[in-house]
């Protein structure tokens, strides 16, 4: 019971180099680039990769985002996610087909109107999905990761089943609304419209969902509830109606990346959700669990990679992101941006 | 004697299979400085982390102004205004010193009176006040979860051992702002093993032992008593 001693050791500041070494991850993006720059022989099929691989990035990182939250505010595994983008892309393609009169017309204008009528449907209909699915399926069984896997598993299936049942069997082809199909040509590169209005969208979303991390109080509540939801709680908040909140976000923000997907395809599954979650698992894990902005580069990677390993060896193309998977890992345990967790 | 702003009667507590608080009764008198001591690992932080509801009660009652706070979940206790300091701190590294502060102020904006208070009680706070809180030294961070509790004016502060490892100067600082609390008229819990501290600020002193607490008196009595403290804590204090 003593004072400590004036050589007591103190637990100094990082100093600006390991804090420089924090945020190495953000150059693996620009790096990845010029890799596929160098890699690939013909400069223009490298800008058409690049744009492609960047649109693919943007729909997986808005499928991923929700998903990286839930887990690091309650430790929810849910492996149901993937019914979230199944859901929003039929939702949505169907409401777009109803449309076919906007989606047809010439007309910039009205094919927006059409795609932002389906998004808001789409949207809508898997948040209230979202708000379900977290009251009946994952609330009882906070805490135990063993029962969400398999409670949320079970959960897909049968959300899946019941595609099945409304829209039938068959997989369901569409086209692009009218001024949406088509390409423009850069330096010699053909580069598809929706893509280029892919990269745009998911730029400006990512760059709302950090303005509202970084700059309202409900960000700050989650962003702080991810490191230590504890003291969240001790401090005042309510941190569970926070993650209900966050869930049904995400779960809408999925229904979104499935529309996206969608118009990217021109066709729609039932399973097409379950199958894009092999690629969302792996941004959410080499972003570091709880981390949106590592989710963010994690995608645009993973997006990046597909698109230029699928060019130089198509075989490859799948196991490349689990070689990303691997190597990430090797570097950093925890994902490339890890939140730095209390406990 | 006014009621007592906290009371603890016959708590019970268990930690996984582990039965922990083995009845706990102790008593918060309003407007003063109550430490709770005892040796390592006989049950103060698992005392706080109780009237937090951070850990639940099993048996006894949890009494705040009047009413039985035992069953109610942690956000509420925090809102019937307690202000809670943890053993491990709290912070939230990732958010700069600011963002913590922000998000301790529950009812609304920062008073900014206040807050000019307590970056002069505190000046690293107002040194780093955009600097992640993860990047602050040990002192440093301890007077930022100080200070976040102190951010809006609370009823009753739980606080957990905030001098442990630190050097003397920080120390007093911390000193300095408890007393400055105290004479707001707000009531202390406070675990703190540094003896010149618990003497110049306790008022009222509760001993722990094996999950229960052993002897309660004036802090002055307990100070004056070498023998006492010997039996209670194995050791005396005076030796510090
Ligand atoms: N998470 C836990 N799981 C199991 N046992 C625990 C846990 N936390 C505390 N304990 C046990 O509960 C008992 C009381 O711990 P507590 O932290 O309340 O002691 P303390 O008086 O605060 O000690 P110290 O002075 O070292 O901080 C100890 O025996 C400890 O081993
Ligand atoms: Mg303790």
């Amino acid at each position: 019971m003593t004072a400590a001693p004036d050589h007591a050791p103190t637990i100094t500041g990082l100093s600006t180099w390991q804090r420089m070494q924090r945020h190495l991850p953000l150059l693996l993006v620009p790096l990845l680039v010029v890799v596929g720059y160098l890699a690939i022989p013909a400069t223009s099929s490298w800008l058409t990769l690049t744009v492609s691989g960047l649109a693919m990035g943007m729909m997986i990182f808005i499928m991923a985002s929700g998903l990286t939250l839930v887990f690091g505010l309650m430790d929810v595994i849910n492996f149901g996610h993937g019914a979230f983008i199944s859901v929003g892309a039929f939702v949505g393609v169907s409401i777009l087909l109803a449309l076919g009169s906007l989606t047809g017309a010439p007309s910039l204008a009205l094919n927006i109107a059409a795609v932002l009528v389906a998004v808001a449907g789409a949207m809508a209909a898997t948040a209230v999905m979202g708000w379900i699915f977290e009251r009946v399926i994952v609330k009882p069984v906070y805490g135990a990761h063993l029962k969400q896997i398999l409670v949320t598993m079970g959960g897909l299936i049968i959300v899946e089943q019941l595609i099945l049942i409304v829209w039938g069997p068959d997989e369901i082809f569409f086209s692009r609304p009218e001024m949406l199909k088509g390409a423009i040509t850069f330096a010699g590169a053909a580069i598809e419209k929706y893509r280029l209005l892919a990269v745009g969208f998911g730029l400006v979303l990512f760059l709302a969902m950090i303005w509202v991390l970084r700059s309202t109080k409900i960000g700050l509540i989650v962003r702080a509830g991810v490191q230590n939801g504890e003291m969240v709680e001790a401090l005042g908040y309510r941190l569970r109606i926070v993650f209900v909140a966050v869930f049904i976000a995400g779960s809408a923000l999925a229904g979104l990346g499935g529309v996206m997907w969608a118009l990217y395809q021109e066709v729609i599954t039932a399973h097409m959700g379950q199958e894009m979650m092999v690629l969302v698992f792996i941004v959410v894990i080499i972003g570091g669990l709880g981390s949106v902005e590592g989710c963010f580069i994690g995608a645009l990677l993973v997006g990046l990679l597909q698109n230029y390993v699928g060019f130089i060896e198509p075989k490859v193309a799948l196991i490349s992101n689990i070689g990303l998977l691997v190597l990430i890992l090797m570097w950093r345990p925890q994902g490339m941006l890890p939140v730095v967790k209390a406990k | 004697m006014s009621d007592p702003v906290l009371s603890l009667q016959g708590v019970h507590t268990d930690i996984a299979q582990y039965h922990i608080l083995r009845g706990v009764d102790l008593e918060v008198p309003a407007g003063g400085v109550t430490m709770l001591l005892g040796r390592n690992g006989v049950g103060k932080t698992t005392t706080l982390r109780t009237i937090m509801g951070l850990w639940r009660a099993k048996e006894g009652r949890v009494v705040f102004r009047g009413e039985d706070i035992a069953a109610l979940p942690t956000p509420a206790i925090a809102r019937r205004g307690i202000g809670f300091v943890p053993e491990d701190m709290g912070i939230f590294s990732d958010l700069s010193v600011e963002e913590n502060m922000t998000l301790a102020a529950v009812s609304g904006p920062i008073d900014a009176e206040r807050l000019d208070w307590l970056q002069s009680v505190f000046p690293p706070l107002r040194t780093f006040w955009k600097k992640e809180a993860g990047t602050l030294s040990g002192g440093q961070k301890q007077m930022l979860s100080v200070a976040r509790a102190m951010i809006e004016k609370r009823r009753l502060y739980l606080i957990d051992e905030p001098t442990k490892g630190l050097a003397p100067a920080i120390v007093a600082t911390l000193a300095g702002a408890l007393r400055a609390l105290k004479q707001e008229g707000a009531s202390i819990l406070l675990v703190e093993q540094n003896f010149s501290v618990a003497k110049a600020l306790g008022d009222t002193c509760a001993v722990m032992d094996d999950g229960r607490v052993v002897w309660a008196g004036e802090m002055a009595t307990l100070a004056g008593d070498t023998a006492l403290q010997e039996r209670l804590m194995g050791l005396s204090m005076e030796s510090a």
